[in-house]
């Protein structure tokens, strides 16, 4: 046999093309560390109110979040993506903060529900009116509590974002 | 025994000491000058026929704007005896404490650290006041009536302010940018208009 020719390959999908028989892919480095990515994200729990209980269930065995991949940690620093679900108060903001310091790039940030997206129906002197006055959010899942269909869709959503990023696979993004 | 009777006793050892007694849906409620607080307490906790062993709980009111100043609230009860009272301490604007109750009931602790953190009335004899809720740099007390409902810059707390000083060394990878959040609100206006299809 000589050397593979270009038609030889086989485009499974867009910008993925199998060599026969070689067992072997060819596709762009953003394409395979985004697809990795993408397909194992291990979100860090922040449960701080109701919206907590609702991410528990998206999580157990009825709509079973480890299906995509998603597998919840309970240590930011094996984590990938920070569930911030419930109301964020003045005085429990910065330790979010440390924990989203603690998570290893890339991290991504969904802000859960109603409180977290904007303070919710606690426009009150304790309660950060939306987690993104402190933290860059990706994915904002609003609901009071989101079902957990919500946050599934939420994840989705950032397993779309991920695959859209380009060179973010480097030090120097 | 039943509430108007304890009301009537309580009255009959301290009369100077009780203001008045109001009732509300089978409620009673004794006002109390704030001044021997304690002893009318250890008083309503050792006599054999009340025994109000339980403080169901103490909070604080801010009347103010009705022209008065605070009162510290006792809920009573008698485990034993299975009966209940509500005690109401009436305290001036200006001078604003009372003495603390930890003598008589060791839960009061944290009922009366609460009570100051969120309404600033002292209590007096209390071994450990501090705030209890908010953070310990706090400005204010939240519960009085005249309190800011949301903070302006200025009155913002401290360590919030800081934070988002410190959210703004995230802005190199876009965060919180106007060019960028008017992008966000395009693609979510085009995302939302592709959605209904």
């Amino acid at each position: 046999m000589g050397s593979i020719g270009h038609n030889d390959l086989v485009e499974t999908e867009e910008g993925i093309r199998v060599i026969p028989g070689a067992n072997a892919f060819i596709m762009t480095l953003n394409k395979v560390v985004n697809w990795g990515r993408a397909s194992s994200i291990w979100p860090a729990t922040f449960g701080l109110a109701c919206c907590a209980i609702e991410m528990m269930d998206a999580g157990a065995s009825t709509h079973d979040l480890d299906r995509f991949g998603i597998i919840f940690r309970a240590s930011p620093r094996q984590a990938d993506a920070l569930v911030i679900a419930g109301t964020v108060s003045k005085k429990m903001a910065p330790v979010v903060r440390r924990v989203y310091d603690q998570m290893p790039e890339p991290r991504y940030v969904i802000a859960m529900g109603s409180c977290a997206c904007s303070g919710g129906i606690f426009n009150s002197y304790s309660v950060v009116q939306g987690c993104d006055e402190f933290l860059p959010v990706d994915i904002y899942v609003p609901g009071c509590p989101p079902r957990p269909e919500a946050l599934m869709e939420g994840f989705m959503r950032l397993q779309e974002k991920i695959m859209k990023e380009k060179v973010r696979w480097s030090r120097w993004r | 025994m039943e509430p108007l009777a304890i009301a009537d006793k309580l009255k009959k050892k301290f009369p100077d000491d009780v203001l008045d007694i109001v009732e509300a849906r089978k409620q009673v409620g004794v006002i109390l000058r704030r001044d021997h607080i304690v002893e009318i307490c250890g008083w309503l906790h050792d006599d054999p026929d009340l025994l109000f062993d339980h403080l169901l709980g103490l909070c604080g009111v801010d009347y103010r704007p009705k022209g008065r100043g605070f009162e510290v609230v006792y809920n009573l009860y008698s485990i034993h005896n299975r009966h209940m009272i509500r005690l109401r301490a009436d305290i001036p604007e200006d001078e604003c404490w009372l003495d603390s109750v930890i003598p008589v009931w060791r839960g009061a602790d944290w009922h009366e650290r609460e009570c100051y953190d969120l309404l600033g009335i002292e209590f007096r004899g209390h071994p450990d006041l501090r705030r209890i809720l908010l953070p310990e740099d706090w400005q204010g007390h939240p519960l009085r009536k005249d309190y800011p409902l949301s903070p302006t810059k200025k009155t913002e707390w401290q360590g919030y302010e800081e934070l988002k000083e410190l959210s703004k060394a995230l802005r190199v990878h876009g965060f919180q940018q106007e060019s960028s959040n008017s992008k966000t609100a395009q693609h979510l206006v085009k995302e939302a208009g592709n959605g209904g299809t």
